[in-house]
């Protein structure tokens, strides 16, 4: 079921052995770790060269305060040309949540990096306009972060 | 013996009563509420004035898609700290006289939302004239708000509605909904201190209308 895609993670590793790092298959669903550095030209090479010419969804997410690297970004491609889905992941350290901003290949990735941004913390670089996009403009914090309280900080706390 | 008698006496047609109670009697037979409806409650809003529990037996069903025409503000639902500056822009927007009912748990108290996106009650951002509880209330229950809103009215002084700046609305300003304002605590100066600087309302960007009256 998934071996076309593994097909298309061969591609990706045999044009440049250092985008690919972890493969995970599992549920049907394949999960390839990337370097963060790398994102940007695995995300072109992709999207130019193998044909997943649409990002599906861009999400983040908090492993907990105690993991590391604690944060992850997860890439949801979709090709329409192969009817295939692949999904790519970069994880990040707490103390440098950056990674380079994909919005130059797919503009859609826009406000889904500003969500991102947002709600789990991570800095998008040479992102257009990377501001809050939920949560007022002046809220203090990340509030999916694990480690948020869930009545949030002062002063929007009002207990 | 007094006037009314002379005016009887001389003029048999005329029916003399208090200025209070027909003003009150014509604004409580005509509220127009705003159309705000935020969440589930909204459900219930609508089907208050739909056929089943029309709520036009009352004289409360033309609601209003602008706040400038409307004199009753229900706030039906949850009020997110990102939607509390709009509401209490759309209450500002309100001419006086204006009401405003609290519909349903969340919007009284937050209901089980008690996190960091929920206002904690809309009385928070402006002031609340009748609280309905339940999650959601029956229409009915509503229905009992808005004849519970109309007795109030009826209890009314024309003098008490004044269209200046309402006192209460500086202490309801709820923390970091607000644009950032000059830096200073609001809460540090008094109400009559604001008044004498004659600034406006700070957290809404004054209208076309507002800033024509410029006082």
């Amino acid at each position: 079921m998934t071996e076309k895609l593994h097909e298309f993670v061969e591609t990706l590793k045999s044009a440049n052995p250092e985008w690919v790092g972890d493969v995970k298959d599992a549920l049907g669903e394949v999960t390839v770790t990337v370097p963060r550095e790398h994102i940007f030209a695995a995300c072109e090479f992709l999207r130019d060269s193998l044909g997943f010419d649409m990002l599906a969804d861009l999400c983040g997410g908090d492993r907990g305060p105690e993991e590391d690297p604690r944060f992850e970004v997860n890439y949801h491609l979709f090709s329409t040309t192969h009817h295939r889905r692949l999904r790519l992941k970069v994880l990040l350290s707490e103390d440098d949540p950056k990674v380079e901003s994909v919005t130059p290949l797919w503009k859609t990735a826009d406000w889904h990096e500003r969500e991102t941004y947002d709600l789990v913390g991570v800095v998008f670089e040479n992102h257009p306009d990377l501001r809050r996009i939920l949560l007022p403009s002046d809220f203090d914090g990340h509030a999916l972060r694990k480690d948020y309280p869930l009545r949030g900080y002062e002063p929007y706390s009002m207990n | 013996m007094g006037l009314e008698n002379k005016i009887f006496e001389s003029l048999p047609d005329v029916l003399t009563v208090k200025l209070d109670a027909v003003v009150n009697w014509a604004r409580k037979s005509s509220l127009w509420p705003a159309t705000f409806g935020l969440a589930c409650c909204a459900i219930e809003m609508m089907n208050t004035v739909s056929a089943r529990n029309d709520l036009s037996r009352f004289g409360a069903e033309t609601f209003r898609a602008s706040p400038r025409q409307a004199d009753v503000m229900i706030v039906s639902g949850r009020v997110s700290r990102k939607m509390a500056p709009v509401l209490r822009r759309i209450y500002d927007q309100m001419p006086e006289p204006k009401w405003v009912i609290s519909m349903g748990a969340c919007a009284t108290s937050g209901g089980v939302f008690d996190n960091y996106a929920i206002v904690q009650g809309v009385d928070k951002v402006v002031p609340v004239d009748i609280y309905v509880p339940g999650c959601p209330p029956r229409p009915e229950m509503l229905v009992h708000a808005i004849t519970m809103l109309q007795d109030k009215i009826m209890k009314e002084s024309v003098k008490d509605r004044t269209d200046t700046i309402e006192a209460e609305s500086r202490g309801s300003i709820v923390p970091g909904t607000l644009p950032v304002t000059e830096g200073t605590a609001l809460e540090a100066e008094t109400e009559v201190e604001v008044a004498q600087k004659n600034i406006s309302r700070p957290y809404t960007i004054p209208s076309r209308h507002e800033r024509r009256r410029s006082f």
